[in-house]
C-alpha cells in the first residue's frame, strides 16, 4: 500500500462547511506520480518506491538521468522522491499512482521546505519579547543576556540566537483532507502547509492517531 | 492559479443580488434547532462590503430595541437562504461607519432616486 505522493502547493482559499463555518484550506495538486524505480531489501537494503512528479524538458537532463527515466517510459520528471512501502513487488516500473489513494477525512502529514526569511533576529525567529521602545532603553530588538559569567563561563548549547530562519524542511502533522477532486488531481487540506505557492511537498498518510482533534 | 480560480468559482454562490453600502436588505438566515430548521430574517442597512472571492463578506446594521446590532455575513455562506434588497440608499461612501455615531432622525439614509 503506497502511503505517500508528491504534490505542488497551489495556494490557500476559504471553504464553507455545511453548517456555514468558514474553513481555511490549502489547495495542493497531488500526483499523478510514476514509479521510476523499485527498491527492495535484497538490492538496496530497504523497501521503497521512487516516484517521479512534474515534467521537465528532455534537453535539461544529462544522458545518465535520461537513461534512468527511459526505464519507466518516455517522460522526464522534475522531481524524484522515495516513499516507503511494505511490498514493493506489488508495483511495476512505469505504473502511475494517483490521488485515489486518499479519501475525504483522511489524516495526513505534509513536509516541504518552508519560506525563507533570511538572517533573522530573535524576535522574529524565536518569538522573544522586545525591549522597551521609549524612555532611552536602547534595547529594542536585542536578545539580552546569553548566559552567566563565572559559571558556566560559556554559552550553553542550543541557546536561541539570531540566524537563518525559514528555508528549512518542515513537517505539519495530522492535517485533515476536506475534499478530493480526482478530475483536477487536487486535494483540499485543512490548514496551512510549509512553502510558497508552487512549492513541492511530500504528502503521506499520518501515523498519528486522530484522537483529540475536533471533527467539523 | 487557474485550478484555484475554478475551485473558488464552484464554491461561490451565483444567486446574490447586486447591493452596496447604504442599501437596506433582508437577510434570510437558516437556523438549525435540533432536527428542525427555520428561517430568521435579519433586516438592516449594509454598512460595508468586503470584496474577495470566497472570503467576501458584508456587514448589516440594525437598531434592535434602541440598541445597535451589527452582523457580519460571509457573502457565500450556505446558511444564508437568500438576500432581499428592500431599498437602495443614496450614500457617498463605500463604508458608512459614521452611521454608528448617529441616532434617531440623523441616522436615516436618503433613498436613491433613479
Amino acid at each position: 500500500m503506497c502511503n505517500g505522493l508528491i504534490g505542488k502547493k497551489l495556494g490557500m482559499i476559504g471553504m464553507f462547511s455545511p453548517e456555514g463555518r468558514q474553513i481555511p484550506v490549502t489547495v495542493v495538486q497531488v500526483g499523478p506520480c510514476t514509479v521510476t524505480q523499485i527498491k527492495t531489501t535484497e538490492t538496496d537494503g530497504y523497501n521503497a518506491l521512487q516516484l517521479g512528479f512534474g515534467l521537465r524538458k528532455q534537453t535539461r537532463v544529462t544522458k545518465a538521468v535520461l537513461g534512468h527515466f527511459k526505464k519507466a517510459g518516455d517522460q522526464i520528471f522534475s522531481v524524484l522522491k522515495e516513499v516507503a512501502v511494505e511490498n514493493p513487488l506489488d508495483y511495476t516500473i512505469g505504473q502511475s499512482i494517483g490521488i485515489e489513494i486518499f479519501t475525504v477525512g483522511d489524516r495526513i502529514d505534509v513536509s516541504g521546505v518552508s519560506k525563507g526569511k533570511g538572517f533573522s533576529g530573535v524576535i522574529k525567529r524565536h518569538g522573544f519579547h522586545g525591549g522597551r521602545s521609549t524612555h532611552g532603553s536602547q534595547c529594542h530588538r536585542i536578545p539580552g543576556s546569553i548566559g552567566a559569567s563565572a559559571w558556566p563561563s560559556r554559552v550553553v548549547k542550543g541557546k536561541k540566537m539570531p540566524g537563518q530562519f525559514g528555508n528549512q524542511k518542515k513537517t505539519v502533522k495530522n492535517l485533515q483532507i476536506m475534499d478530493v477532486r480526482a478530475e483536477d488531481n487536487v486535494l483540499l487540506i485543512k490548514g496551512a502547509i510549509p512553502g510558497f505557492k508552487s512549492a513541492i511537498v511530500n504528502i503521506r498518510k499520518t501515523n498519528k492517531m486522530p484522537g483529540n482533534i475536533k471533527a467539523i | 492559479m487557474q485550478t484555484i480560480r475554478q475551485i473558488e468559482n464552484e464554491m461561490m454562490r451565483l444567486d446574490i443580488p447586486d447591493f452596496s453600502a447604504g442599501d437596506t436588505v433582508k437577510v434570510h438566515v437558516r437556523i438549525q434547532e435540533g432536527e428542525k430548521e427555520r428561517i430568521q430574517v435579519f433586516e438592516g442597512v449594509v454598512i460595508s462590503k468586503r470584496r474577495g472571492t470566497t472570503n467576501a463578506s458584508f456587514t448589516v446594521r440594525k437598531m434592535s430595541n434602541g440598541v445597535g446590532v451589527e452582523r457580519i455575513f460571509p457573502m457565500h455562506t450556505p446558511i444564508v437562504d437568500r438576500i432581499e434588497v428592500v431599498s437602495k440608499g443614496d450614500v457617498r461612501r463605500a463604508k458608512i461607519y459614521y452611521l454608528r455615531k448617529l441616532r434617531g432622525k440623523a441616522a436615516r439614509i436618503k433613498e436613491k432616486r433613479f
